[in-house]
Parts: structure tokens; sequence; C-alpha cells
């Protein structure tokens, strides 16, 4: 079984350590511009949302790369931008679904979450356990929320009860 | 290559309409830190500081520490440093939320801002493009649609805006700078100063980074800070109720000044402590930047809260806000006798968007209400009833404030200003002319000689003396060593104060956590005794210069109340505020003289003669 990212909106207080703690990862500075995981604030609805790429099983930014850059991490099944064949075209940016894949301008290579080789530097920052690295069948998780998501619109739509 | 400071000054001179990047004076930067000592030292170096608070020559510096934008729990902070309307002193106003941050990001550890626009205008920071734009747009609008029409106006979505509200642009003497929409530089009107200038906001985006200089000594100093924060009971209890918790704590030692300090105990306090608003009030926690306490209250009115609906602003009265915290539940509700908590948070949310200070705001109305009770103000001056107690007068008070209507322009001037004009100068409490916030000195003897001798004018953050008057150390109506623990947590509360670090960390992970952070962060090895030492040059030269701008050891003082008349029921029974006692051994512990004047030895040791 591999572990994959979690997240826990509920728990999220909006403090962006994930940020920080990523943005280090990636340049060593503090840096949020750089950051692989985003943290959404709904201000009015208190709401607040990491989000980064969850590693879908079935991964659109591989599909969409023209040559072969992105690859499957055989310890952690992440998905992983080989900066040697990346010729930095932003396809794999356009393709995914979930807006996780980024171009950064000084490398001009596209990059995205690796899972630090296994030990999450945005899980580990969480000061409130609202990012967890945990065994799951699969990593694919929000694939399925989604599908939740959906089918309880679907029912409030059947219900009567849609906007 | 700078470390923790991004090195670089903005200075914008509105009345000549230019923006220019400056290089950071570094040797200032490692004598004061950051912040509000560094921010200080410019402002003494550059301004008359017997200028007129809101004409075109006080100068308007937001400055941010070199951990503002680190991962340092909680590296949130900026502080705006001017002429304080209020005061008339020099003040120092500190604000979390992600607006500081996102100024470093953009290349800069301070702004300051000079001269006077000849019409309303915002200032756009996009990293090293900046533009004064004009702001016909903006102007009038509250704080948080303020921020929104930034946004889309600009077409800038990642802005952070600091801004004011109509409380601001109308010289409101205790207006506020808000940042991301609920976040404010509260105290002393540095709101006004922004209005005074006819500037509505400061937005900002940034994409650059923040070094530190030894990465390994910092990141394994900070683990040991964060490790000790999230373990502290001190943190646990800011996490699960925020800062409202204090209303009972104060109330219990008979400090809760109530009805404008007439009562030391408050008998509605049970429908505005941390558990009332945890359980009938909150939506969730939220934290500023890399804050790891998330002390803040997301809040939504009850459907009772009709009955206050104002005519100004009925959408935002359906969604969730911020706040109240501990001072505003006492300035609002207790000092006004008002124990509604639908009331209360209206208010609160008014004041946040009309970007005014609710302590002053509160602290003001409860002195008129005194009056009006008393018979020295009558209906044709307020309008209406100004009774103790109705929360209805509160809500349209507070509006009325803001845009100066009725008698809310009046309230505008704040306490000290309006007490003079109707003639009874008894009733203001407060010091420098600004209203104390909510501790009664006659429960916390400590925090008598702490308000009269704070640089701002009367404020809590400075030293905050309930901690150790109630832990059993000190007879909290006392006044032995009460002086000279004031002076030496001054110190300490103002080098903190200028690393851009939020004071709330203080009650989870002990100081001497974040002196290493501090080291490996800038690359200079500061010890605790150098940070002590800096906080006391920062002190001393914000002395110097309100000595400057006309005030005198006569400032140093506390309203007759609180030295003459006692409570006359509860745990504060019978006490009184002996200044006379602390005040001298207070100078002694400054190294000042009788009057209240640093000496050249003290001047000599700091660096500052």
């Amino acid at each position: 079984m591999a572990k994959s990212l979690r997240i826990i909106p509920e728990k999220c207080t909006g403090c962006m350590q994930c940020e920080l703690a990523c943005s280090w990862v990636q340049t060593g500075m503090f840096q949020p511009s750089r950051s692989l995981i985003r943290v959404n604030i709904f201000d009015e609805q208190a709401s607040y949302a990491p989000y980064t790429c969850f590693q879908c099983d079935e991964a659109w930014c591989m599909t969409a790369c023209p040559v072969n850059a992105i690859s499957i991490d055989a310890d952690t099944g992440a998905k992983v931008v080989g900066d040697a064949n990346c010729v930095g075209c932003g396809l794999c940016t356009i393709a995914c679904p979930f807006g996780t894949v980024f171009y950064n301008p000084d490398t001009q290579k596209a990059f995205k979450c690796d899972l630090c080789d296994g030990n999450p530097a945005c899980a580990v920052a969480c000061p409130t356990g609202a990012i967890e690295y945990t065994e799951s069948e699969s990593a694919d998780w929000l694939g399925g929320w989604a599908e939740k998501v959906n089918e309880s619109y679907l029912t409030s739509i059947e219900g009567g009860n849609a906007a | 290559m700078t470390h923790g400071w991004a090195g670089h000054i903005l200075r914008v001179d509105l009345s000549r309409g230019k923006a220019t990047k400056e290089p950071l004076r570094l040797d200032w930067a490692e004598e004061y830190i950051g912040g509000r000592g560094l921010a200080a030292r410019y402002l003494y170096e550059e301004m008359d500081p017997s200028a007129d608070a809101l004409g075109p020559d006080n100068k308007l510096i937001l400055a941010t520490g070199p951990l503002t934008g680190t991962n340092a729990s909680c590296g949130a902070r900026y502080m705006v440093v001017t002429k304080g309307p209020l005061t008339g002193a020099i003040t120092t106003s500190n604000s979390g939320g992600h607006w500081g941050p996102e100024l470093k990001f953009a290349g800069y550890d301070m702004v300051i801002v000079e001269g006077r626009a000849d019409r309303p205008c915002y200032l756009l920071v996009d990293d090293d493009r900046v533009e004064i734009r004009d702001a016909a747009g903006v102007w009038g609008k509250v704080v948080s649609e303020t921020e929104d029409a930034i946004r889309d106006e600009t077409g800038m979505p990642e802005l952070r805006v600091a801004g004011i509200g109509p409380a601001g642009e109308n010289l409101v003497r205790f207006a506020c700078i808000v940042n991301d929409k609920h976040r404010a530089a509260g105290r002393s009107g540095v709101g006004a100063v922004m209005g005074s200038k006819n500037l509505k906001a400061i937005a900002v985006r940034g994409n650059q980074g923040v070094r530190v200089a030894r990465p390994r000594d910092y990141m394994s100093a900070i683990w040991s800070y964060h490790e000790h924060l999230a373990e502290s009971p001190g943190r646990q209890g800011l996490t699960e109720l925020g800062t409202a918790p204090t209303v009972d704590l104060v109330n219990t030692f008979g400090g809760l000044p109530t009805r404008n300090f007439t009562a030391g105990q408050f008998e509605g306090t049970e429908a505005i402590n941390g558990e009332s608003i945890k359980d009938n009030w909150l939506i969730a926690n939220k934290a500023c930047f890399a804050c790891n306490i998330a002390c803040g209250r997301v809040t939504q009115v009850s459907p009772n809260a009709d009955k206050y609906m104002v005519n100004m602003h009925p959408r935002n009265w359906k969604v969730a806000g911020e706040g109240p915290e501990y001072e505003n539940l006492w300035s609002l509700g207790a000092d006004c006798g008002v124990d509604d908590m639908d009331a209360i948070v209206m208010a609160n949310y008014l004041c946040n968007d009309l970007g005014m200070d609710p302590i002053s705001m509160g602290a003001t109305l409860a002195t008129a209400m005194e009056m009006y009770e008393r018979g020295l103000l009558n209906d044709e001056q307020t309008g209406m009833a100004l009774r103790f107690g109705d929360g209805k007068a509160l809500v349209a008070m507070t509006e009325a404030t803001g845009f100066r209507e009725g008698f809310g322009d009046e309230l505008a001037e704040g306490s000290k200003r309006m007490t003079d004009k109707f003639e009874h100068p008894e009733y203001f409490m407060g010091v420098k002319g600004q209203e104390f916030p909510a501790y009664d000195p006659r429960g916390f003897q400590g925090m008598g000689v702490a308000y009269a001798t704070c640089n701002r004018g009367a404020c809590h953050l400075r030293a905050w003396t309930p901690g150790i008057e109630t832990s059993g150390e000190y007879d909290p109506h006392g006044t032995d060593g009460k002086s000279v623990w004031v002076a030496e947590e001054q110190n300490r509360t103002t080098a903190h104060d200028a690393t851009g670090i939020c004071m709330f960390t203080t009650a989870g992970a002990p100081l001497d956590d974040l002196i290493p952070v501090l080291s490996a962060a800038t690359g200079v090895d500061y010890t605790m005794d150098d940070f002590v030492h800096i906080g006391e040059r920062i002190w001393n030269i914000e002395r110097l210069w309100n000595l400057k701008a006309g005030l005198t050891a006569a400032d140093d003082t506390l309203p007759k109340r609180l030295m003459e008349e006692a409570h006359k029921e509860g745990p504060s029974a019978g006490v009184t505020v002996d200044l006379d006692a602390m005040l001298p051994d207070y100078y002694a512990a400054r190294g000042w003289t009788a009057d209240g004047q640093p000496t050249r030895e003290k001047l000599m040791e700091l660096g500052l003669a």
C-alpha cells in the first residue's frame, strides 16, 4: 500500500506553514510564490483549504507531456518532473485539472510536488494536523472525494434543492 | 546579500508623486533589529517631532522585522510608526495577518510615506513595480470592500491590502490601518495619519523570498522553539478560547474596569467570556501568517442581532467576521455596561469595517455615557439617550463615529478632547490622550506605572503585569518591585516587537528560544543581554522623540480617579494607585533624572549620545 497526502480542511487555520516549508525545500528560502502547496482562503466562509498534487492514478500531466519528462517514483509513487528532459513547454500545467503543476520562470522548467522523497515537509510543518501523509489503498483519494461531492450534488438536484 | 532583512526600503513622497527604492541602513538594522526599533530610528533621524500629526510633515512608516515572512511562529507582524494624532507622541501600532510578510516578499523591510497627495490615491507594490494610483474608485468604501475593489480593479487576486475605512478618511483620531480585512494596527489613530495623506491603501504582491543566514542552525532553533510553543498550556489556552478567558481572570481580581472605571467587576461577564463566545458565536479559529497558535476568532452574528441593524452596510452582517477579542469585549461590553453579545459583536464588526480602534471607541463612548448619566450631556447634544448598558446606543454611536455624524463627530475626537470640550476632563480615563485598555490598575497596581510611562499613551502591551501580579510572586495591590519589573519588561517587549514576531508567542515559548532563531536568521550573534539592551535603546529613542515633541514628565500620570477613588466593593475594594511611590523608582530603574530625562551617561551607554 502506498502512502499519500491527505488534507483535512476542517483542521486548517490558514497559517501557511505548509507553503513556507514547501518553498524552503524548493528554494532554500521562505518564498510562498514558489510553494507547490497553496492554501486557498475562503474568508467569508471561514474555510481554509490547502491543495497540492495528489498524485492521481490517471495522471494527465504525464499523458500531456510530449517528451515523457514526468515519471513515477518507484518508492513513493510520486509523479516526478525530470529536469533533464523537461523542455518547459508548460503543457502539463494546463493539463492538470487541479492546477497543481507549476512553471518556474527561473529554471524554465515545470515543477510539481514530488512528496519530498517520502517525507513531505508540508505534513511535517503543519501545526494542526490538517495535512497527513498516510497509508491508503489508492493515492487518488481526491478522485473519490470529487465523486462523492458530485453524487450529493446530483441527489440535491433530484430532491429539487438545486440553486 | 542580506539575510532576515530584505535589505531595501520603499520611500514614497506623495506630495511629489514619487516612489524610490533605497538600500536599508544595515548598521541601524543591527542596532535596532527592525520593526518598531528600526522605524523609530528612521523617524528620529528624519522627522521634526513637533510637526502636526495630521499634516504633510508627519511621516508614516510601516515596518517589518527580520523574522517577518519567515516560518518562525508567528512571523506575521509589521509595525506602524508615526506621530499619533490621539497622543501627539510617537506611536507604534502592530498588526498581523499577511500584509507584512507580503511586503518582505516584495523585497522591502519598510515603507516610509511622506507628504500628502493632492487627491485620494493608493499605492500598488508588485515587487519592483510601484505605482501611485488614483483611488477615486475606492475612496469612501469600507475596509472589506476596499480590499475586494482593489483586487478587482487591478486584476490581481493575490494582492494583500492594508488600508483605511471611512474612519481614517474622516480623520477619526483613533482610526486604524486594517490589513487582510480584519487585522489592524489599531491604536493611536495611525489610520487618521494615512487618511490625512489622502492615501487609501497600500496593496502589495511579492514574489521574492526571505533568506536566512545559517539555514541549519536556523531550522534546529525553530524546531525547539515551535515544540515548546506547541506543548505550552499558554499556547493551548489561546488556541482553544482565544484571548477572551482574560475576562474571567481579570474580573476575579476586581481589575475589569466597568462603566468608565466606576467599578472593578462586571456583573455580566458570563455573557461575554471565552466559553460564551465558543458556544454561541465561534465558527472557526483563524491564524495569521506562520502562526502556530491561531487565536483569531471567526464569528457570526446571531439572527437576534437584526434589532441592531444599521443603515450603512446590510450585506456584511450576514457573513462571518472576526473577533471580538478580550479588549473589545471589555471596551464595547463591560466599559459601556453592555452584556448583550449581539450588540458587542455588531459594534466590533462595525469598528473593523469602518477601520477604527474598538478600545478607544468603547472607552470614549463609556466616558460619554457617564457624563450623560450625570446630566453633563443632554439629549440635544447627543441626539439620543446614552445610558450604560444600552446596546442600541453602542451600535448606533459606533456607526455615527466612523462617519462623524451627529454626536459621533465629538466621539471621533477621542475621550480626552471630548471631555475637554464639555469641560469635564476628570472623566477622561487614559494617559497622554489615549484611552486605557482593559485592566484597572486598582486591581493590578503595576499596570498603573506601566500605563503612565508608556511612550504611546495608555497601553497594555508594553508591560503586562497581571500575569506576574496574579502568580503569587507579588501582591497585586502593592507597589514593591513593580517599577523595576515594568522597566525591564518594557525593554523585553520592545525588542520583541522589533523582530516581527507576535507578542502572544511569549505566552508559550520562552524568550530564550527566540534569540538563536533571530541570530541564525540575520547572521548577527545576539545574546539575551544584547536583546534587552536593544529594547532599552529603542525605548529611550522613543522617549527622546517624545521629549522633542513637547511631552514632559507631567504627562507620565494617571487620572485622579485611579489615584484617589477606590472601588467600594470586590477584591480590589479600598485600593488606589500609588503612582507617587512607583514613578521615582521607575525613573531610577531607567537611569533617568527625577524629572524623567534620560541622563547623558545612559544615552552614552545606549549609543544615543
